[in-house]
């Protein structure tokens, strides 16, 4: 608890210092249940997309529009990302703080990348295909479920990129150990989501 | 703590007076085979249900009575941890009680659900409208709104659709209720094996007027019915050309205002209009609610002129003296009264 | 105390507090404020339906009466009220000093009462919304104003707070326990909220998807819920139901709670059969996703999904019936007190049975046809919300009124309380299940004559009357009885929030508790001293500081809800950034909070 503001970086930490504390056990405890919610939400919105896909109304189907190769590549660099953030955790517990910093901004790299094939994805349908977001039931659904998704990995991005600032000089500690972990648990939870995503949106929509 | 002993003998002689309701109304006097199944559900859930809310409290009240604090009692009682035998008593005996509930339950569930129409069946498509219901005969050509006729003793298959909002169809006298969906139909089957006059209901909260979203369903015997049905399909040319002059006026006041929304005779009307006219002046009501009397066409005037009064967000426009003057409101109404299927003889 | 603490202004501290204590006080005085609010909304409706085609309030107006009646009742009242017990009393019981997320705590309250504050200005700002408290679509998307637009925004807002609250209940219950306190030797109360937020945590995000996908359909064009652009309306049913029913569960597993703590209490007994009673508890809460189509049956979803939840539904009948038992064998060879919050629970036991068998008839698929949208289903769930959940928060109110006001609510008016309000309630919501299967309709804005529906309605009002009043006299009592001081242990308490000094102090333990069995202070009256064992020395103990971010947090989103409202993208674009401007701040600031030293501790506890 309130060691935690005499710990320097420069001093052992124990070995799992984002569990170390109560604050830390608590914020490790309640970020899980926090993703059972999100797990909730996401489940909601594809069972709403699922009753909605084939509502195309005059639109374009989901067969006219979905490009594999795209969303293949989206997939790849997701995937890699959350590659990089176990990377990062990795050099948390190894106690390389330099190569936490360093996943970590690769990580956020990567969500960057991501969100752009996304907007030029979401950009190609509405100029190229005319599927815009009152187009029909399937549009709507399809944008907000996909769009939901997109607007977390955004907010991981702005999140991890914060913390990466605001830590960028003080090392590791007791307090900052639990984000760094929380926010790699995030982002887990929101690729694997894109896997789902992959798999129930396009493999099954193509 | 007056006024409760005042209240309390009162409310309860009420309660015995009011009995099970109005007849054709309630649910607790079913006249048909699909109501009568349901009643019986109720009466057994019931029965099950007093069991249960006699045996807790039986021993409820021996609890407070025997184990009531007594003055100067200070005792420490004894710490029970609890009871397994008592724990798999009381487990095993709600699952039986709710057997007994549950399989009739199912087999009435599937029953009346068995909605598929056979040779014999009548089929009537129910669209329900903010706040008014039209009805559909598809295999004889008739529409008509607010009163649905039906024959005794014949199976009728209502599909429910709505045109805007959801509404729900319910006729207690006859069968429990199923919603009308925008964009789904669903089915259910009901009998009147009497003739009668019994109340319909929308109960699916449907905007501002939906109390006032009443029907009526009128049983008459096969032959009734088979004339009725005629006189819709084939109205007499009465209808259109009436032959009083007064009634011929109004027939041209209706064909200015009225007939672009309310079809007669099968001229008229449009899908975004409201119910089809020809049988208007033998209807009980007016809108669904509105007691009036055919001869004295003060309610229907008030009605015409003045519809949000009556029933608010409904979408039919008043109709001030500027469209329609006395002497046309008077030959409108003249006309009206001849909108007959049935007794026009 | 802190010195720097007790400077600062009274209403500066309530507003930044992250004590679990005061924000459970905030809980409570909002959560009453809306109570009232929703009962005058209640009181307005029956004198409409007094007598046939009665004009007092228009259609429209009494549609927006019953939507935001049950609206208000369910997410500003009951929830609220409870949350207001559960942030005083669970901690206490488990022996901690805090809640897990003090800061977020504030969060969720303050977001809770910005929705609640939005929801209602809808009455100024062009009418409440008119959809009903389920808002079906298409009548809510397609076919009302902007009250609607409250609805989704308000709920949205105060439904983030209510998850943020559950998921800081759960790991306080997990994580914050005294030593000793094991899993299986916590109050009902603690365990009834643990699986209610557990409910909370898993069935709210339903609920924010479908006001999500409502606010998209009305304010930027989407046609999840247009049949002619493809769209299905049941959608929204499922959502909101899946969300829904678990709700009904929230409100009343906490409430199961209070009553099994004042029935063991004042039966000077330990609770029947705890471990069946925890058993129950979680079953309960698992089945209470298995049957959220039970409110759609007549939706058309079809004979087997009928059957299969009409089944699903009836089975919870069972860990019901285990509760009434355990109840009734809790009091069985007690010596039962009959103060008034033993009343209140004495009184439930009927008033909820009648609720729960009327629940098993509405479950029975094929004769709910006939009970469902009619004064039946009125009836049913004004038994199980008022004779469970109602009945519970005043039970509960007047068992820890001593813990948390210091003071002692007059036993006398209490009872009056009690007598006229029970009556009242039987006498408006009896009758109604005859009204429903007579032919009438719930949420009709009146009714005609000669339907036989007349001296029914009348009843029903004549009771709702006596509820109010009864009322009153409960918000009479609260400010008389001020001056009856209260010792800190006046029930002669079992669990350890009747084991500190009174009024409790700002760190609820000074030294943490040591637990030896359930109910940890009864087993210390009758095997120790009758006082609580430390299980450490006194120390210095941490205290978060108290911070203004959550109010400003929720005031942003207040404003953004505004913008979206209307349509002015600068007011949402500025509303989202206070809060996120907030977040960040939050986030890059640390602060470790204070210490209250040892000697301070000391003086206290000897004065106490």
């Amino acid at each position: 608890m309130a060691q935690a503001e005499e710990v320097k970086h420069d001093q052992a930490l124990p070995p799992y210092p984002e569990k170390a504390t109560l604050e830390g056990k608590n914020k490790f405890l309640g970020f899980w249940f926090f993703l059972g919610g999100e797990t909730v939400l996401f489940a909601s919105l594809f069972g709403t997309y699922l009753g909605l896909r084939n509502g195309v109304a005059d639109g374009p189907t989901s067969q006219e529009l979905f490009h594999l190769d795209l969303v293949f590549y989206m997939t790849m660099i997701l995937l890699t990302s959350s590659l990089t953030s176990v990377f990062a955790i990795i050099n948390m517990k190894k106690g390389n703080y330099k190569g936490l910093l360093g996943w970590m901004w690769a990580t956020v790299a990567l969500g960057v990348a991501f969100l752009s094939f996304e907007i030029y994805e979401f950009w190609d349908y509405t100029v190229n295909y005319g599927l815009g977001f009152s187009t029909s039931a399937f549009a709507s659904s399809f944008y907000t479920l996909v769009g939901t998704h997109g607007a977390h990995v955004l907010f991981g991005v702005l999140w991890i990129s914060t913390l990466l600032i605001r830590y960028a000089k003080t090392g590791l500690t007791l307090t900052n150990a639990p984000k760094f972990y929380t926010a790699s648990l995030y982002w887990h939870f929101i690729d694997v989501v894109w896997v789902f995503i992959f798999t129930v949106v396009y493999l099954m929509g193509v | 703590m007056k006024n409760l002993w005042r209240v309390l003998p009162f409310s309860l002689i009420l309660l015995l007076l009011a009995g099970c309701g109005k007849q054709n109304l309630t649910a607790l006097d079913p006249r048909g085979p699909v109501a009568e199944m349901q009643y019986s559900l109720i009466i057994l859930s019931l029965l099950i249900m007093i069991f249960v809310i006699v045996v807790v409290a039986a021993i409820y009240i021996y609890v407070l009575i025997r184990f009531r604090e007594k003055p100067g009692d200070n005792h420490i009682p004894k710490q029970v941890e609890g009871n397994k035998n008592l724990e798999i008593i009381w487990t095993a005996i709600p699952i039986v009680l709710l057997l007994i509930l549950a399989v009739p339950n199912v087999m009435d569930t599937f029953t009346l659900a068995e909605t598929e129409p056979d040779e014999d069946s009548l089929v009537i498509e129910v669209t329900g409208h903010q706040f008014w219901w039209e009805f559909e005969y598809p295999d004889l050509g008739i529409t008509a709104g607010q009163d649905v006729y039906i024959p005794t003793d014949t199976r009728i298959i209502f599909d429910l659709e709505a045109s805007d909002v959801i509404h729900s169809f319910w006729v207690p006298a006859l069968a429990g209720k199923q919603d009308n969906v925008p964009g789904i139909t669903n089915s259910l089957w009901l009998e009147a094996p009497e003739e009668g006059v019994y109340q319909g209901k929308c109960t699916e909260l449907c905007g501002e007027s939906h109390w006032l979203m009443d029907f009526k369903v009128i049983a008459v015997d096969p032959d009734t019915f088979e004339a009725w049905a005629q006189g819709m399909a084939e109205p007499e040319a009465e209808l259109s050309e009436p032959t009083g002059d007064v009634a011929a006026e109004g027939r041209e006041v209706y064909e200015e205002n009225c007939l672009s929304c309310h079809a007669v005779g099968g001229e008229g009307g449009n899908p975004q209009g409201g119910p089809d006219l020809t049988n208007f002046a033998e209807r009980e009501v007016i809108a669904g609610f509105i007691e009036w009397d055919a001869e004295d066409g003060d309610a229907l005037e008030n009605w015409i002129r003045e519809p949000q009064d009556y029933k608010p967000g409904n979408n039919m426009p008043a109709f001030g003296h500027e469209a329609i003057d006395e002497d046309e409101m008077d030959s409108l109404l003249e006309y009206l009264d001849t909108l007959r299927v049935l007794d026009s003889e | 105390m802190s010195q720097a603490y007790a400077k600062k202004s009274v209403l500066w501290d309530w507003l930044t507090t992250v004590d679990h204590k005061k924000i459970g006080i905030l809980y409570l005085a909002a959560g009453g404020f809306f109570f009232a609010l929703g009962g005058l909304e209640a009181m307005l409706m029956r004198i409409q339906l007094m007598f046939p085609e009665l004009g007092f309030v228009s259609e429209q107006t009494f549609n927006e009466l019953l939507t935001m009646h049950g609206t208000t009742m369910i997410f500003l009242a009951a929830m609220p009220l409870l949350f207001g017990f559960m942030n005083y009393i669970v901690p206490l019981q488990i022996g901690a000093r805090d809640v897990a997320f003090p800061f977020l705590n504030s969060l969720g309250f303050w977001l809770f009462f910005f929705g609640g504050v939005l929801l209602n200005l809808s009455w100024f700002l062009g009418g409440a919304p008119d959809a009903g408290w389920t808002a079906y679509t298409p009548l809510s998307s397609a076919y009302s104003g902007t009250g609607i637009d409250y609805y989704v925004l308000g709920l949205q807002i105060s439904g983030i707070g209510t998850l943020i609250a559950g998921i800081n209940f759960l790991v306080t219950i997990i994580n914050m326990r005294a030593p000793g306190m094991s899993m299986m030797r916590m109050p009902l109360f603690t365990w009834s909220s643990f699986v209610a937020s557990a409910l909370i945590l898993f069935a709210f995000p339903a609920l924010t998807v479908g006001l999500l996908l409502l606010m998209f359909e009305r304010l930027f064009g989407a046609t999840y819920f247009a049949v002619e652009m493809g769209g299905n309306v049941v959608i929204w049913q499922h959502l909101f139901w899946i969300f829904g029913h678990p709700e009904v569960y929230i409100l009343i597993l906490p409430a199961f709670g209070i009553f099994s703590e004042v029935l063991a209490t004042f039966s000077k007994k330990r609770l029947f059969g705890y471990s069946a009673m925890v058993f129950a508890t979680l079953i309960i809460g698992f089945l209470g996703f298995m049957v959220w189509a039970h409110h759609m049956f007549t939706v058309g979803i079809g004979p087997v999904a009928n059957a299969i939840f009409a089944v699903a539904t009836m089975a919870i009948a069972v860990p019901t019936g285990i509760k009434i038992f355990n109840w009734l064998f809790t009091m069985w060879g007690g010596r039962i007190q009959f103060t008034t919050a033993n009343l209140f629970a004495i009184g439930f036991i009927p008033s909820f049975v009648m609720g729960g068998v009327t629940g098993i008839m509405l479950a029975t698929s094929a004769a709910n046809y006939q009970f469902h949208d009619t004064y039946f289903v009125v009836a049913h769930f004004h038994y199980v919300i008022i004779g469970g959940v109602v009945l519970g928060l005043f039970s509960g109110a007047f068992y820890w009124w001593p813990r948390m006001f210091g003071y002692k609510l007059n036993e006398t008016l209490g009872k009056w309380f009690f007598w006229l309000f029970l009556f009242g309630f039987h006498l408006t919501f009896f009758v109604q299940h005859f009204v429903g299967l007579m032919g009438m309709p719930r949420r009709v804005a009146s009714y005609l004559p000669g339907q036989g529906l007349d001296s029914l309605n009348l009843i029903s009002t004549v009771g709702a009357f006596f509820m109010a009043f009864a009322f009153i006299l409960f918000a009479v009592n609260v400010v008389v009885s001020v001056k009856n001081k209260s010792e800190a242990d006046p029930w002669d308490g079992r669990t350890l929030e009747w084991g500190i000094p009174s009024p409790t102090p700002e760190y609820n333990f000074a030294q943490t508790p040591l637990v030896r069995e359930l109910d940890p202070l009864w087993y210390e009256k009758m095997h120790g001293n009758g006082k609580l064992k430390a299980a450490e020395p006194l120390d210095d103990i941490h205290m978060p500081n108290g911070s203004i971010l959550p109010i400003i947090m929720s005031f942003g989103l207040f404003v953004a809800a505004f913008g979206l409202i209307y349509l002015v993208h600068p007011v949402t674009i500025i509303g989202l950034l206070i809060t996120l401007v907030c977040m960040f701040v939050r986030s890059i600031k640390e602060d470790h909070g204070y210490h209250i030293h040892k000697e301070d501790i000391q003086n206290e506890e000897g004065a106490g």
